[in-house]
């Protein structure tokens, strides 16, 4: 298992905007630079791209949980 | 006079806002999310009532959670400050059912200054000048004769739109008519109301906003400030009086914002927002904001009231104590907002904790805050952490003095826009003041490198 951080304090999304499926789902595969979700840091939003590819992503956080830096987004095989 | 005040915000306006309840003897209430628990709002307050997680729509913006905050304390009164509800009609309306008093103009009120059409139909009725254009929601047909009028570039507006979203603009008619129809599918989509309006594009024009306060009968104006500096429609600097304005002009501005503020029956603090166009000597109403503003305090540097107290001595019922010929500018006020960001890398937030703090003073110079050295600046809220805020006797001096008192501010641990106002404040075209209101964007495309945040430990 390996781990995917948030390089950001702020909330985590999953998906763009409310109406659109998440970025990735629960068993999906990862490849490096795949967007996972997205950081809103002061109103501000920063795509979170996986830095290593990996399969059966499982989330650790939920859509629009407060994060911090460092905080464990999802973790992949 | 309001005996208990709940102040449904946070932050720096919250800060104020409980500052002027006190001085005024009036029991206070914060509000917080489970990051603002340590925050300076909460201290200061006689009470404090947590609201839900740091999220902003399931706390400061919850407005079951607000209500049941204010019940559960025993306060008659909510202030909304800016920003979360302070122009949510909604919400006013809910304050009155619940019966609390709400610091602000009416739900109605509210409603018709926040739909873009009519408020500009309120504006026009009232004598104000309104950028040309149609009067109300056109079809493809009627817009065609409001061209007459507006020539080109012409603006294609979503009626339901606002903040710069569902704008087009047409330079001729070919593209006009191509654009037309393709714009209110996008409104349709994107705002659920098709609804169309039309607007002439004034070129080069300075952002000149006319403070207000009404009793719901009567109005007076405090002046107007000039936000021309702007970066992707935010102010960042702020100043009073403006130096374009002929007094002519400057009294022809500021009663057609008392009319407007007669005609709707406002009630408490709020500003109409115009565009001036130098070249033609002409401005145009944009907008009414609802609410007190960011930089307010501009005005109370140059005319020595305390607009958020007058605004709770109206909520509680006062009628307005002053009178127009009493209210006089003395001298020259700028602000600037001292924002978490990092303006040498596209302004990018920088949230953080306050390692050390050193705070300006001296004659003529604020500094509203909720800062405290040790403070951990949460990053789910927007990213102002001070306006400084400095007076003298005119523009020159007071660009002095906030030079030197930006040199004094040490805000450690954080990157601060403060680099881009020294940047500022030394450049002579704003020296001149010869600006509008795309100046900065221009200017900052070849200025914002260099201006790199000193990130003390």
């Amino acid at each position: 298992m390996a781990q995917l951080l948030s390089p950001l304090p702020g909330t985590f999304y999953r998906s763009s905007s409310p109406d659109k499926p998440p970025f990735k789902a629960d068993g999906d595969a990862v490849a490096v630079g795949d967007v996972i979700g997205l950081v809103e840091v002061m109103k501000s939003f920063h795509e979170i791209k996986a830095e290593l590819a990996g399969a059966n992503i499982r989330f650790a956080c939920d859509n629009e949980e407060p994060v911090m830096a460092g905080a464990v987004l999802a973790e992949v095989e | 006079m309001l005996k208990k005040l709940l102040v449904a915000n946070r932050g720096e306006i919250a800060v104020r806002i409980l500052r002027a309840a006190k001085d005024l003897g009036i029991a206070t209430v914060a509000v917080y999310s489970d990051a603002d628990r340590d925050s300076l709002h909460v201290q200061i307050a006689d009470e404090a009532v947590h609201i839900g997680p740091p999220a902003a729509k399931k706390s400061y913006l919850n407005v079951a959670a607000i209500l049941r905050a204010a019940d559960e304390v025993g306060a008659d009164a909510v202030h909304p400050g800016y920003g979360f509800l302070a122009e949510n009609a909604d919400f006013a309306d809910a304050c009155a059912a619940a019966g609390l008093t709400f610091v602000g103009p009416s739900g109605d009120a509210i409603r018709t200054m926040g739909d873009k059409v009519s408020a500009r139909s309120a504006a026009h009725a009232a004598g104000v000048p309104v950028v040309p254009g149609s009067l109300g929601r056109v079809d493809l047909d009627q817009g065609r004769h409001v061209l007459m009028d507006t020539g080109f570039p012409v603006m294609i507006k979503a009626a339901a739109g606002g903040g710069g979203r569902g704008i087009r603009i047409a330079s001729d008619l070919a593209e006009f008519e191509a654009a037309f129809p393709q714009a209110a599918a996008e409104a349709l989509a994107a705002f659920g109301d098709g609804g169309l309006y039309m607007e002439k594009v004034i070129g080069r024009a300075r952002h000149i906003e006319v403070q207000v306060l009404g009793d719901g009968t009567d109005a007076v104006h405090c002046f107007e400030r000039e936000c021309s500096l702007q970066r992707r429609r935010q102010k960042v600097w702020e100043e009073a009086p403006s130096q374009a304005l002929s007094e002519r002009v400057r009294e022809e501005l500021c009663s057609s914002a008392v009319r407007l503020a007669r005609a709707v029956g406002y009630s408490g603090a709020g500003t109409v927002e115009y565009l001036y166009d130098d070249a033609a000597d002409r401005f145009y109403f944009i907008e009414m904001n609802t609410r007190i503003q960011v930089e307010h305090p501009v005005t109370e540097m140059i005319t020595g009231i305390d607009l958020v107290a007058e605004g709770l001595r109206i909520a509680g019922g006062e009628a307005l104590r002053l009178r127009q010929r009493h209210i006089v500018v003395r001298g020259h006020a700028i602000e600037v907002r001292l924002n978490a960001e990092d303006p040498s890398r596209d302004f990018a937030p920088f949230p953080g904790t306050v390692t050390d703090l050193r705070v300006p003073g001296g004659p003529g110079v604020r500094f509203e805050s909720m800062l405290y050295a040790g403070y951990t600046v949460p990053p789910f809220y927007d990213s102002l952490l001070a306006k400084l805020v400095v007076h003298a006797e005119t523009r020159e001096a007071a660009i002095m003095r906030l030079v030197r008192a930006l040199k004094e501010t040490r805000i450690d641990g954080l990157k601060t826009t403060k680099p881009l106002f020294l940047a500022l404040a030394d450049d002579p075209v704003v020296q001149a003041g010869d600006v509008h209101t795309r100046w900065l964007e221009g200017w900052l495309e070849t200025h914002a490198v260099r201006l790199v945040p000193d990130l003390e430990p």
